[in-house]
């Protein structure tokens, strides 16, 4: 009895630690498969068990009693993957102070939004769920896998995913602090100060204790220990590369600063985010191997994005800078695979060179690409079949799986798929998008903040 | 010898120093008698013509077909391979008017005030705003430019996308811009009780009708008086419209607000009106199609109006609506001046159901039919504006390029300062030392 007790116990304990994940068996059969990384093969079958790719090729026997989705016509190809997004989240600016390394989103994930759903709908598998640009040093950002249907926020964690963070410079910092709050930074030569402080005091941080570590060890040491923070702690293991820096960025002038900071701390993993102007630096991106994440053609919505061209992506990947194009925005993110397409009209990057942009590229930047972003044996079975090539205008997401089970299913899926009722929802408003709205969504919930004439506008 | 050195010398200077200048200017359009050959002309009116040529003669479409004689010294265009399509009419942007949305400063389209529908769009046209070449090199040759908030909001016009001054620029259209009282939410900051939405709502449809009455009872005045009836711009805005002379755009997107607009154009008999929006047309389609009134709809790129929508009623509503036998027409809609992207909001319509040929015209002849001058643009067909572009492929496509554009006969230049950026950045000199 006490054994079993026991037993009882020990497994709770397991499942409160690790979050039960379902896990597929599948076969895709007859698809023409686009690997990413080793090509395209024709008529093609993709064998999937317990969540994981475990064989591709053609005539594969199907394993008895597994579940087969017939390809037969369609493409297809690895989940998408989207480096920047604010879905599943239930809070994206703690706005109130210029550094705030010690929030993390992994603490708001909401399982319930239906945006996952409808991502879903435009074949993505995995996003990145980002902290907001308020802050020069912003929260810590969670990436997530799209197992809709799930109502507990660990499901949709991707477990053993590196850890990652979001930095902004440039506009949205110092409208929120300087203009909005009359606290530095007000400039970008306020935003390059307080990110180097915030370093510099982390680095005496790790010093202090480090030296108190060193002390203790020695015989009859009576010392206090350094008072702990865990600000200093994040921002500690960034300088020590365990945590890759997403830092929102646009003006070419602020991405090389932040490259030199970069340097100076010793800082080696850093992806730029939207990064519209990282064109006009694409050479020195490449020389330090930092990545870019951008949209595929936005623009002209604030002053920084004005001298902005859709040539961007092409620039920058022919330029050697491992670069993905990402959506900030629950719409844009339903059709990443257009969006990408468009590198082909702006810039003649080839099939491979595009669709790595939104696949093999995203999974590189969140340094997943060890497990998702292409389709090889070994890898997890995250895989989005089109109805005509993805790239093409007409490309339509047909299944979307992840670790091997179908999360959605354009024939089959009914047409409400909310997983939760509001009783208090007003079940007759709809919601329109603002047209005179800022297009960036990395204000969300910092709008308190601002002083925006156009954000005031949009109030009464 | 040395003198003819030194002038050699001095001429190779001359010569470099105005080619260098002839480089450094912004290239302009340009203006002729061109043949188009060898194309396969999507005329949208007349079918499809393989191996056809285009006649473009003092600005207008002179010839078209398989077998048309060149005069000549006419420039010819050889189009082996390539594709001709009318130019594409964006039936929903504010061009000119907005250079960068969030800086007040550079923009031009709310005038203060909620009836205000003497306020002229054509007036704020900014001819060199630097998203006009962004749109037109991608074949997008003409746009309704609108103004927006308020109830009345202004005068939208309806521009090609060349030109000098305003008057340059204008395609022939002007309309007034209606936003119907709505019902719906402006998005995520908006945290109005359903109550408080309900009583916004209520109220301005009342102060609507108040306009409407005070115009009506003006236009009259202003017949008995032979047009002395005193200065009221706002209400003298509205005679046009109340006379059956002049359209009204009116904006509405939530369903029963879609409902509420049509009751309240038939109540107030108005003659001519559009219906913009309309992002939960599927919804109420077949009262749409019966009352004969067209739309404008789009932007396609959109998500659903509520939670418990298919994911994809924004894709698949024009197609809903047009199978329903709305008369519809795509605009793009876009806050971020990419009106460049209609043919993909077109193409997104084809991809969830709209069926293709509907598409291309719904951003060619349907605008230009809905705007009265399908006499002018729309289609290719002998005695409209050579208003058109050559591309190498189906023009909604993504990866299709745009290698001509002609604007009223104009031959654009293929630049933009996007595709500037790209040719000085590409490979930049000096690259990381200098």
């Amino acid at each position: 009895m006490k054994k079993l007790f026991v037993l009882l116990f020990s497994s709770f304990i397991l499942l409160d630690a690790v979050a039960q994940v379902d896990k597929g068996n599948l076969l895709i059969k007859n698809g023409t498969v686009i690997t990413i990384t080793k090509g395209n093969l024709e008529q093609t079958d993709v064998l999937i068990k317990d969540g994981k790719i475990t064989q591709i090729g053609k005539n594969i026997t199907a394993p008895a009693g597994i579940k087969i989705v017939d390809a037969s016509g369609h493409f297809v190809m690895p989940g998408i993957i989207d480096a920047h997004t604010h879905i599943a989240l239930d809070g994206i600016n703690e706005g109130t102070n210029p550094i705030t390394p010690e929030v993390n989103e992994s603490d708001v994930i909401n399982p319930f939004q239906i945006g996952i759903y409808r991502a879903l709908g435009g074949g993505i598998t995995t996003v990145h769920a980002m902290h907001g640009s308020a802050n020069a040093i912003g929260g810590q950002c969670e990436t997530i896998k799209l197992r809709y249907g799930t109502f507990d926020p660990e499901v949709l964690k991707m477990d053993g995913a590196p850890r990652t963070i979001k930095f902004a410079l440039g506009e949205n910092p110092t409208r929120s602090h300087g203009e909005g709050s009359g606290i530095v930074p007000r400039t970008r030569m306020g935003v390059e100060f307080v990110i180097r402080q915030a370093f510099t005091e982390a680095k005496e941080y790790s010093e202090k204790w480090n030296q108190y570590n060193k002390s203790k060890l020695v015989k009859g040491f009576r010392g206090a220990p350094p008072v702990y923070s865990y600000r200093h702690e994040v921002l500690s293991d960034i300088l020590n590369d365990k945590i890759i820096v997403h830092c929102h960025s646009y003006r070419a002038d602020e991405i090389y600063m932040m490259l030199k900071v970069c340097k100076d701390f010793g800082i080696k993993r850093i992806v730029f985010q939207h990064v519209n102007e990282g064109f006009k630096v694409a050479p020195e991106l490449a020389a330090q191997g930092a990545m870019a994440s951008v949209f595929s053609d936005w623009w002209a919505y604030k002053f920084e994005v004005y001298y902005s061209t859709a040539y961007n992506a092409a620039i920058l990947a022919k330029n050697g800078v491992v670069t993905s194009i990402n959506s900030d925005d629950g719409e844009m993110m339903r059709h990443l695979y257009h969006e990408a397409g468009k590198t082909q009209k702006y810039g003649g990057l080839s099939d491979e060179e595009a669709l790595a942009l939104i696949t093999i590229n995203p999974a590189k930047q969140l340094g997943i690409d060890n497990r998702v972003g292409s389709l090889e044996v070994g890898k997890e079975a995250d895989i989005a079949i089109f109805k005509n090539h993805p790239l093409s205008i007409y490309g339509v997401p047909m299944f979307t799986i992840v670790d091997g089970i179908i999360r959605f299913d354009r024939e089959k899926d009914p047409d409400d798929m909310r997983l939760m009722v509001d009783p208090k929802q007003a079940i007759e408003t709809a919601t329109f998008r603002d047209k005179l709205s800022d297009q960036d969504h990395c204000m969300e919930g910092a709008e308190f903040i601002l002083d925006s004439e156009l954000f005031n506008a949009n109030k009464k | 010898m040395k003198g003819l050195q030194t002038i050699m010398g001095l001429l190779t200077a001359i010569v470099c120093i105005v080619v260098l200048r002839v480089e450094a200017q912004s290239p302009k359009g340009k203006y002729g008698n061109v043949a188009l050959t060898n194309a396969t002309i999507e005329t949208v009116t007349k079918g499809t013509i393989q191996n056809g040529t285009v006649l473009i003669v003092d600005g207008k479409i002179t010839a078209v077909g398989s077998n048309v004689s060149i005069p000549t010294g006419t420039e010819v265009i050889d189009c082996k391979g390539q594709f001709i399509y009318p130019g594409m009419i964006d039936a929903g942007t504010n061009l000119g008017l907005s250079e960068i949305s969030s800086v007040a400063r550079t923009t031009d389209f709310n005038e203060i005030g909620e009836v205000i529908p003497q306020m002229k769009a054509l007036t704020a046209v900014n001819p060199n705003a630097s998203a006009i070449p962004v749109t037109r090199v991608s074949g997008v040759t003409t746009a309704l430019s609108i103004p927006t908030g308020g109830m009345l909001s202004g005068t939208a016009a309806l521009i090609n996308l060349h030109g000098y001054t305003p008057d340059q620029m204008f395609a022939g259209f002007e309309g007034i811009v209606l936003n119907f009282p709505n019902t719906g939410r402006r998005g995520f900051f908006d945290r109005r009780t359903d109550e408080e939405i309900k009583k916004a709502s209520d109220k301005a449809l009342a102060s609507l009708n108040d306009v409407w009455e005070k115009a009506t009872q003006y236009q009259k005045l202003d017949s008995a008086t032979k047009g002395k009836a005193g200065y009221y711009p706002e209400l003298q805005a509205l005679i046009p419209v109340l006379r059956g002379e002049q359209t009204l755009l009116v904006e509405v997107n939530a369903s029963k607000d879609i409902q509420a607009a049509l009751k309240w154009l038939k109540e107030k008999k108005v003659k001519k009106s559009i219906l913009t929006g309309v992002a939960e047309g599927w919804r109420v389609a077949d009262e749409i199609a019966k009352s004969g009134i067209p739309v404008i709809t789009g932007g396609v790129l959109e998500l659903p109006t509520r939670d418990y929508d298919r994911y994809d009623k924004a894709y698949a509503n024009p197609g809903l609506l047009k199978k329903a036998g709305v008369k519809v027409a795509i605009k793009s809609e876009s806050n971020n001046n990419n009106y460049r992207n209609l043919p993909y909001h077109a193409g997104f319509a084809v991809a969830y159901g709209m069926n293709k040929e509907d598409a291309l015209k719904a951003v060619t002849i349907i605008p230009a039919e809905l705007f009265g001058v399908a006499n002018k643009l729309g289609s290719i067909e002998v005695g409209k504006s050579a208003t058109l572009f050559i591309c190498n492929g189906d023009p909604f496509e993504t990866k299709t390029q745009v290698s001509h554009v002609f604007i009223e006969g104009w031959s654009m230049p293929m630049v933009s300062r996007q595709t500037e950026l790209y040719n000085e950045f590409l490979k930049r000199e000096p690259g990381v030392k200098k």
